[in-house]
């Protein structure tokens, strides 16, 4: 009744625009952003496969649906996609690695000092630049270069949520059941993909790790977490 | 005479030897081309660049100018979920860390809405359904100063990486991490992480009942074939 309209006003009006979506994990994020070439969906940072190495991924213009969205999906030229490192805990960034297309590539800069920080800056161009050809829904390129590996391209989405069913729960429209239990909750990104750049990088060129955030703030004893680097993803775009 | 021609026909064959062997690359077969030989050769579009074997020729690429932020992102669902207005969600993705302060008592402000609005929809006094300090130990202004102030992904060098498995907490975040429930578990799991969990005439706050799927974590790039 009125929990059925809601559901299938909300249901309907976001699968219809999926491509157009508001988007971001920032999934869903800000409508300045939101289905625009600059909008970040997800952050990725965990050990590679080689345990010396760190993965970055950063996964833009989500959800993609599949089909012609995806394929005609690309980069934006004016977009840098930029990981921040911090590695004195000042959350202020200490190393970049810059990722822009140009042509049928991505070039990746970096990890290197930034000459500016915040919210203005420039591509790195006296650090090292290495490039990949952009994959396709059909292949995968990747560049090994000195240790560091890169990627970028179209991939399914990572991220899951009932994301239908979350609008319903903090609007109190389905209390006082709240989520749904698995096998009837819905994940709104099982089909969708997303635009991703994927960089490997081994830990030496990624600085020294600070004490960890919570144990310098006083939160967890020292020793209770280890030592680990601030990472944030920005996009920037040319003015 | 007749030796001093010989020389010459030598060196006439010589001539169209050498002028067949050092001629157009065009009229060579090249047994092996190779993008680090120091020659432009193949379909190369300069020295080991360009064509369809070589990594992109770089000479003429513009990376000039000024860009200015316009998305940002550390920990998951952050602006998502405690920016409850389209104003704050635009101003967060562009404001430095060391200028949030004023966004953690936005997030502080919307953890207790959350447990308002459940108050009311059970018919309870908001007073009585408030935040409680969750299983990371934060109470509500501290988590909030957390994920306002310090919102990066925290990724550790030494250690296991991940966002929390149980055992490790803030180390990472890992593709097969389920963050959603792990956010819902801070926010609505009280100490003991099972506070609203849909047991005991509770509402289900702490998981949304879905998880990784039929989805797969490969070798690098590790995310997955885009679906078709």
């Amino acid at each position: 009744m009125k929990k059925m309209k809601l559901f299938g006003v909300v249901g309907g009006v976001l699968l219809a625009s999926a491509a157009f979506f508001l988007t971001s994990a920032d999934h869903i994020d800000a409508p300045g952003v939101a289905s625009t070439t600059s909008d970040i969906a997800d952050l990725y940072a965990f050990e590679g496969d080689n345990p010396n190495n760190t993965v970055l991924i950063a996964t833009v213009q989500g959800p993609l649906t599949p089909g012609d969205v995806t394929t005609n999906a690309a980069f934006d030229e004016d977009v840098v996609i930029q990981f921040n490192i911090d590695n004195d805990g000042d959350f202020v960034e200490d190393l970049v690695i810059q990722a822009v297309k140009r042509g049928d590539s991505m070039y990746v800069f970096g990890p290197v000092v930034p000459t500016a920080v915040g919210l203005t800056g420039q591509i790195e161009t006296s650090g090292p630049m290495r490039s990949v050809r952009i994959s396709t829904s059909d292949d995968v390129q990747i560049t090994t270069e000195d240790g560091i590996s890169i990627f970028a391209g179209p991939r399914r989405d990572g991220f899951f949520f009932d994301f239908n069913r979350f609008n319903m729960v903090i609007s109190g429209a389905v209390a006082p059941e709240g989520f749904l239990p698995p096998g009837e909750a819905s994940d709104f990104f099982e089909d969708l993909n997303v635009l991703a750049v994927s960089v490997e990088v081994p830990n030496a060129m990624l600085g020294t790790a600070p004490t960890h955030v919570a144990v310098a703030a006083g939160l967890f004893p020292e020793g209770a977490l280890p030592d680990a680097y601030n990472v944030w993803v920005t996009t920037k775009r040319k003015q | 005479m007749k030796t001093y021609k010989f020389p010459i026909y030598i060196l006439a064959i010589c001539a169209v030897l050498t002028f067949v062997a050092c001629g157009n690359d065009d009229d060579n077969v090249i047994e092996q081309v190779t993008c680090d030989d120091g020659i432009q050769n193949g379909d190369e579009e300069g020295v080991d660049c360009g064509g369809s074997a070589c990594v992109p020729c770089v000479t003429a690429l513009d990376f000039s100018g000024d860009y200015v932020q316009e998305d940002a992102m550390g920990r998951p669902g952050i602006n998502t979920v405690f920016n409850d207005n389209d104003a704050d969600k635009n101003d967060f993705n562009v404001t430095l860390h060391a200028d949030r302060a004023g966004f953690a008592q936005k997030f502080d402000d919307r953890l207790e809405f959350y447990h308002d609005v459940y108050a009311a929809s059970l018919n309870l006094e908001a007073d009585d359904i408030n935040y409680e300090t969750n299983i990371l130990g934060l109470d509500r202004p501290t988590f909030a100063f957390v994920l306002a102030n310090t919102d990066a992904l925290q990724v550790a060098p030494n250690g296991t990486t991940t966002y929390y498995d149980g055992a490790n907490a803030l180390t990472g975040r890992t593709i097969t991490d389920d963050v959603i429930d792990i956010s819902l578990t801070l926010m609505f799991g009280g100490e003991s992480g099972t506070r609203f969990d849909g047991n005991n005439g509770t509402p289900q706050l702490t998981t949304d009942g879905v998880g990784f799927g039929d989805r797969a974590v490969g070798a690098f790039p590790y995310l997955e074939t885009p679906n078709n």
